[in-house]
C-alpha cells in the first residue's frame, strides 16, 4: 500500500523531475567527500538563484494566459539592456543607476510587450515557435543597433573608435551588486545575497496578489478555458496582451538583476540563448505548458541552478572530467521536450 | 481582374522579390566581379542544395519545417569521423561515410518522428528543441565516449588529453573529391558536374517519390489527418517515415557539404545548418506547408548571393565590417520569422472562420 503511495507520488511529481531531484541530492551528499566546501556551494547556489529567479518568474504570466512558454524572453531582455545602457550613458552611478535603469527599461518593455502581444494574438496556437524567432530576430537586429546607436560614454564604447558598444561592459561603479550587497549576511564562507532575494520575493508577492485580483483570475480563466472566458464577457485579446506586457517587463527587470549580480552587461549575441534555461527551470519546478505557480518558479530555479553549480565541482573532483556543460544541455532540453510531448496537456484553441 | 491577379502574384512572392531587390542594391555596392560571384554561387549551390532538398518531404507530410534535420547532419558528421579515423579517403571514404550514416540517421529520425507524433500541433517547436537535446547527446558521445568506449585509432583526431575528438577534423584527403572528379571550366567558372548530377538525381527521386503509394499517403496525411486515417492510412507510421527519410537525406547532404568544405568543425558545423537551410528554402518562396524543388533552387541562389554581398556592402555603406555580418544574420532570422507569422496567421484566420461558421449553425 505504501509503495503504491510512493509510486503515485513519483507519477504526480513527474519522472524526470524526480530523477533531477535525486541527482541533485546525490550531488549534495557527495560534495563533502570530494572535498567541496558545502557553505561555498550553498553560497554559489543562492547567488545564482538570486540572479536568475526573476527571469524565470517572467514565464508565469504568459503561461497563465495560455500563450505557452515564453521563448521570446530575449525581446524583454533587450528592453532591460536598453534601460541599463541608457542609464549609464546619462551618467548615473551607484544605486541611482539601477533605479534609473529600471525606469528607462519600463517604457521599452511596455511598447515591446504590446507589439509582441498584438502579434501573438494573430497567431494563436503557434505562439511558441514564432516567439522563438521573434526573439532571435530582435537580438540580431539589436546587434546592428548596438553598433549604430549614438552611445558615447567612455565606459561603454570601444576605446579606439569612440563608438559602438563593447560586447561586455563592466558595472563597477554603477549598479554592480547593488541588490546582492544590500543587507548581505556573512557567516564564514556562507553569504546570502539578501537584497536580491528580497527583491525577488517582493516581485513574486506582487505577482501572487495580482493573480488573486479580478484581472488575474480573468487571466487564468483565459488560459484554462477560453470558451468559458469569452462567454463570461472577458476580452481575451486584451488579457493576453496584458500578460505578454507583464512577461516582457519582468524579463527586462530580470536581466537587470542578473547583471547586478554578475557584474557585467553582456550585449550582442548574449541574450540569444537566455530563454531556454529559464523555460527549462520553470518546467523542472513542476510547471507545464499551461500551468505555473510561484512555487514552481522557486523550486525550479533552485533545482536548475543547483545542477549548474554543483555538477562542475563534484564531477570534476570525482572523475576529472568536466561534463557539466553537456549534462546541463541534456537536462534542460530534455525537460522541455518532456513538457512538450506530454499528452495530458490538452491543447487549447481560442 | 487582371490587376487583382498581379497583386496576388506579387503578394505570394513577396519574400523572393524583397531578396532580389536587396541583392540588386548590394551587388554594385560590394564591387565584386561577376566571375567571382558566379564562382561563389556555383560552389555554394553545389554545397548546400542537397541539404535543403531534405526538408521537402516533411513539409509534404504536413509536419512543417523540419528543424530536426540537424540530427541527420550530426549522423553524417559521426560517420565522417569514423571514415577519416579509418583512413579511408577519396570517393570510397565518402561512400563509406554515407553508408555508416544511414543506421544512425534512421535511429535518430525514428526517435524524432515518434516524439513529434506525441506533440501534434506543435511539431516545429518540438523538433527545434529535439535538435538541441540531441546536440547534448552528440557532445556526450563525441567529446567523452570516443576514445575510452568507442575505439578511435588515430591520435591525430583525438584531443591531447586522450579522449574526445578535436575541435576540427581535417578532411584534406577527401576534400572536394566529388566536386573535382568531373568538373568543367566554363568562362572561368568551375562547375562540379558530378555534384550537380547527384543533386539532380535527388530531385528526380523526390519527384518519383511523390508519385509512389507512400508519397501519396504523405500528401494525404499532410492535407488532412482525419480523412487520411479514415481512408485507412497509418498516419503515425507515415509521419515517422517522412522524418526518417528527411534525416537520412540530411545526413548525406551534410557529408557532401563537408567534403566540399574540407574539414569538420566537430562541435559547431551542425548547429547553424538547420537555420541556414530553412532560411534559404523560405527565401525561395516556400511556406511552412508548401514547398517545391523550384523554391529550393531559387532560394539557395538568392540567399547565398545575399550572404556573399551583404557584409561587403555593409562595410561600404557604414564603414563597419560587423554591420553587414549582423545584417545577414538578422535577415536569416527575419525571413524565418516572417514565414512563420504568415503561416500561423493564415491558420488562425481559417480556424476562426470555421469556428464562426459552426456557431452560426
Amino acid at each position: 500500500m505504501k509503495e503504491k503511495g510512493i509510486k503515485k507520488f513519483i507519477h504526480d511529481f513527474g519522472v524526470p523531475r524526480f530523477i533531477i531531484l535525486c541527482f541533485l541530492i546525490a550531488l549534495f551528499i557527495l560534495a563533502p567527500f570530494v572535498g567541496a566546501d558545502l557553505p561555498t556551494q550553498v553560497t554559489n547556489l543562492l547567488n545564482r538563484f538570486s540572479w536568475n529567479a526573476v527571469l524565470v518568474l517572467a514565464m508565469v504570466p504568459m503561461i497563465h494566459s495560455g500563450c505557452g512558454l515564453n521563448f521570446g524572453l530575449p525581446f524583454g531582455i533587450i528592453a532591460g539592456l536598453l534601460g541599463g545602457t541608457i542609464s549609464i550613458e546619462l551618467g548615473y552611478t551607484g544605486v541611482l543607476s539601477f533605479v534609473m535603469a529600471i525606469l528607462f527599461a519600463t517604457p521599452f518593455a511596455i511598447i515591446f510587450g504590446f507589439l509582441y502581444g498584438t502579434l501573438l494574438n494573430h497567431i494563436k496556437g503557434g505562439e511558441m515557435m514564432v516567439a522563438t524567432y521573434v526573439g532571435f530576430s530582435a537580438v540580431s537586429f539589436m546587434c546592428m543597433m548596438w553598433l549604430l546607436l549614438p552611445y558615447h560614454s567612455p565606459t561603454m564604447v570601444w576605446g579606439y573608435e569612440g563608438k559602438g558598444l563593447r560586447t561586455t561592459i563592466s558595472l563597477e561603479g554603477f549598479y554592480d551588486k547593488v541588490l546582492s550587497s544590500f543587507l548581505e549576511i556573512k557567516i564564514g564562507n556562507l553569504s546570502v545575497p539578501t537584497g536580491a532575494i528580497l527583491f525577488f520575493a517582493l516581485l513574486s508577492f506582487i505577482m501572487w496578489s495580482f493573480l488573486k485580483t479580478k484581472t488575474g483570475t480573468a487571466m487564468t480563466a483565459v488560459g484554462s478555458n477560453p470558451v468559458f472566458a469569452k462567454a463570461s464577457g472577458i476580452n481575451i485579446d486584451k488579457i493576453r496582451t496584458l500578460s505578454v506586457i507583464m512577461s516582457t517587463w519582468l524579463a527586462a527587470i530580470g536581466i537587470l538583476i542578473y547583471e547586478q549580480g554578475f557584474g557585467f552587461i553582456q550585449l550582442y549575441m548574449a541574450p540569444f540563448n537566455m530563454a531556454l534555461p529559464a523555460v527549462s527551470a520553470i518546467l523542472i519546478g513542476g510547471a507545464s505548458v499551461n500551468k505555473a505557480s510561484i512555487a514552481n518558479v522557486i523550486i525550479g530555479t533552485l533545482l536548475f541552478q543547483g545542477i549548474v553549480t554543483m555538477t562542475p565541482t563534484v564531477m570534476n573532483s570525482m572523475i576529472h572530467m568536466d561534463m557539466s556543460e553537456v549534462i546541463r544541455i541534456i537536462v534542460s532540453n530534455g525537460m522541455i521536450l518532456y513538457a512538450l510531448t506530454r499528452k495530458t496537456d490538452d491543447r487549447r484553441d481560442a | 481582374m487582371k490587376n487583382f491577379d498581379l497583386k496576388k502574384f506579387l503578394a505570394d512572392r513577396s519574400v523572393p522579390i524583397m531578396f532580389i531587390i536587396i541583392c540588386l542594391v548590394c551587388i554594385p555596392l560590394s564591387g565584386f566581379s561577376t566571375s567571382y560571384l558566379f564562382n561563389e554561387i556555383v560552389t555554394r549551390v553545389a554545397r548546400n542544395t542537397f541539404l535543403i532538398l531534405s526538408l521537402l518531404i516533411p513539409i509534404m507530410a504536413g509536419m512543417g519545417l523540419n528543424f530536426g534535420m540537424t540530427l541527420g547532419a550530426m549522423a553524417g558528421e559521426i560517420a565522417l569521423i569514423f571514415s577519416s579515423d579509418w583512413q579511408i579517403w577519396g570517393i570510397p571514404g565518402v561512400v563509406l561515410a554515407m553508408i555508416l550514416s544511414i543506421p544512425i540517421s534512421i535511429l535518430l529520425g525514428a526517435l524524432c518522428g515518434t516524439l513529434l507524433n506525441m506533440s501534434r500541433g506543435r511539431e516545429m517547436i518540438t523538433s527545434y528543441i529535439i535538435s538541441f537535446f540531441i546536440n547534448g547527446i552528440y557532445q556526450l558521445v563525441v567529446l567523452y565516449m570516443m576514445g575510452p568506449i568507442i575505439p578511435i585509432l588515430h591520435e591525430s583526431i583525438k584531443l591531447p588529453r586522450g579522449y574526445g575528438i578535436r575541435n576540427t577534423v581535417s578532411l584534406l584527403n577527401l576534400r572536394q573529391c566529388i566536386d573535382n572528379l568531373i568538373s568543367v571550366n566554363i568562362l572561368g567558372v568551375k562547375i562540379p558536374v558530378l555534384s550537380f548530377i547527384i543533386i539532380i538525381a535527388l530531385c528526380l527521386f523526390i519527384v518519383w517519390f511523390t508519385k509512389t503509394k507512400l508519397g501519396q499517403d504523405m500528401r494525404a496525411v499532410g492535407q488532412n489527418m482525419e480523412v487520411a486515417r479514415a481512408a485507412g492510412i497509418n498516419v503515425d507510421r507515415t509521419r515517422v517515415l517522412s522524418i526518417i527519410i528527411s534525416t537520412v537525406l540530411a545526413g548525406f547532404g551534410m557529408i557532401l557539404y563537408l567534403q566540399n568544405m574540407g574539414n569538420i568543425a566537430t562541435y559547431s558545423s551542425h548547429s547553424q545548418i538547420g537555420m541556414f537551410c530553412i532560411a534559404a528554402l523560405l527565401v525561395g518562396g516556400a511556406s511552412v506547408d508548401k514547398a517545391s524543388i523550384g523554391n529550393v533552387f531559387l532560394g539557395v541562389i538568392l540567399f547565398h548571393l545575399m550572404f556573399i554581398v551583404a557584409p561587403r556592402a555593409g562595410t561600404v555603406i557604414t564603414g563597419d565590417s560587423m554591420i553587414g555580418e549582423y545584417f545577414r544574420v538578422f535577415i536569416s532570422y527575419g525571413v524565418i520569422t516572417l514565414a512563420l507569422v504568415m503561416y500561423e496567421a493564415k491558420k488562425h484566420k481559417k480556424k476562426k472562420m470555421k469556428d464562426g461558421g459552426d456557431n452560426e449553425e
